[in-house]
């Protein structure tokens, strides 16, 4: 089948040339929607291995959602283009050791990687028509993999409680709807009838 | 797999008349279009003066907080479409580890709710 082949180059090819615009582009919002593009274009690449589930979860979770979060960041940021660009050339020797560092380690892995005996045969099996892949995903996630998906939900309780108490910042000054306060007050609790001599303020 | 992808073909008819009918409505006014190019078209508008700075603003972070809870409850509907599709097969234990995960979630509603953080002043 041709169709697939050419499909994958297409997706791949605008996968990598996104990424590398990310990290090219000189204005950050076009970096966040280079993101996006490159975010869609791997969404294809998995429907084309057959990870719809997969595929659907990253346009909803990661275009939706973190793509936005990402837009709102750069936009805190304030950030000063002409600014930004004077120090690249204080922190290129910085960002090349980091990515030197990092380098070395993909290889480490990557060279010390062995596919796994029974991959190979796992892989190539055909999927069983009878079960979406949804489905075959949810048989194994919430009984076999049991703790991974507790520590998920844990992660995710983190990541909520850590975004309230870093951002949250009330208002002191603000003044807030209290229905029950405002429903329980009375005649006298409200009203209060003062004497007042005559020449004499309060 | 290849039943598989030909579910996608109308998806990808879909996108390439998408793409291409954007694509024309792009390229139409470069080639139709009456053009009289003037800096002045493309400066921001401010009555009587010039402008003293852009228009980028900071954001408020509470934005960034309403976006981030919005991620956690997004991922949590995440985690339940493939439970409610095998939800017959499950049994009792993948039933309450769900519970549980969803537990685990509700104590960070409840204390988000309490620390009024869903309130936006």
């Amino acid at each position: 089948m041709i169709l697939p082949a050419l499909f994958f180059y297409l997706f791949a090819g605008v996968c990598v040339a996104s990424a590398f615009m990310v990290i090219a582009a000189k204005n950050p919002v076009h970096s966040v929607l280079y993101l996006i593009l490159a975010f869609v274009n791997a969404s294809g690449l998995f429907v084309l291995m057959g990870a719809e589930f997969l595929a659907m979860i990253l346009i909803v979770v990661y275009v939706g959602a973190v793509a936005v979060l990402f837009l709102f960041v750069v936009m805190m940021l304030d950030v000063d283009f002409a600014e930004l660009r004077q120090g690249v050339l204080q922190y290129l020797p910085v960002g090349v050791l980091v990515g030197v560092v990092f380098l070395a380690e993909l290889l480490l892995v990557a060279g010390a990687w062995v596919i796994a005996p029974g991959m190979p045969q796992a892989i190539s099996a055909p999927t069983p028509s009878t079960m979406t892949n949804t489905e075959a995903l949810g048989r194994v996630l919430y009984t076999q993999y049991v703790y991974y998906f507790q520590a998920a939900g844990l992660v995710l309780l983190v990541a909520m409680i850590g975004a309230i108490v870093l951002t949250l910042r009330h208002n002191p000054k603000a003044k807030r709807q209290n229905i029950s306060d405002q429903v329980a007050r009375t005649k006298e609790t409200a009203m209060e009838v003062v004497q007042v001599k005559s020449g004499q303020g309060i | 797999m290849s039943e598989l992808l030909q579910d996608y073909l109308p998806l990808v008819i879909f996108i390439a008349i998408a793409m291409g009918l954007g694509l024309a409505l792009l390229v139409a006014p470069f080639l139709v279009a009456y053009k009289s190019p003037d800096p002045e078209k493309l400066s921001a508008y401010e009555c009587g003066f010039n402008a003293f700075d852009d228009a980028r603003m900071k954001f408020d972070v509470r934005f960034y907080l309403v976006a981030i809870l919005f991620i956690i409850f997004d991922l949590e509907v995440a985690f339940l479409f493939p439970w409610a599709i095998v939800y017959g097969h499950l049994g009792v234990y993948g039933f309450w580890s769900m519970m549980v995960f969803l537990g685990v979630l509700t104590i960070g509603f409840i204390y988000e709710w309490k620390k009024g953080a869903l309130e936006w002043d």
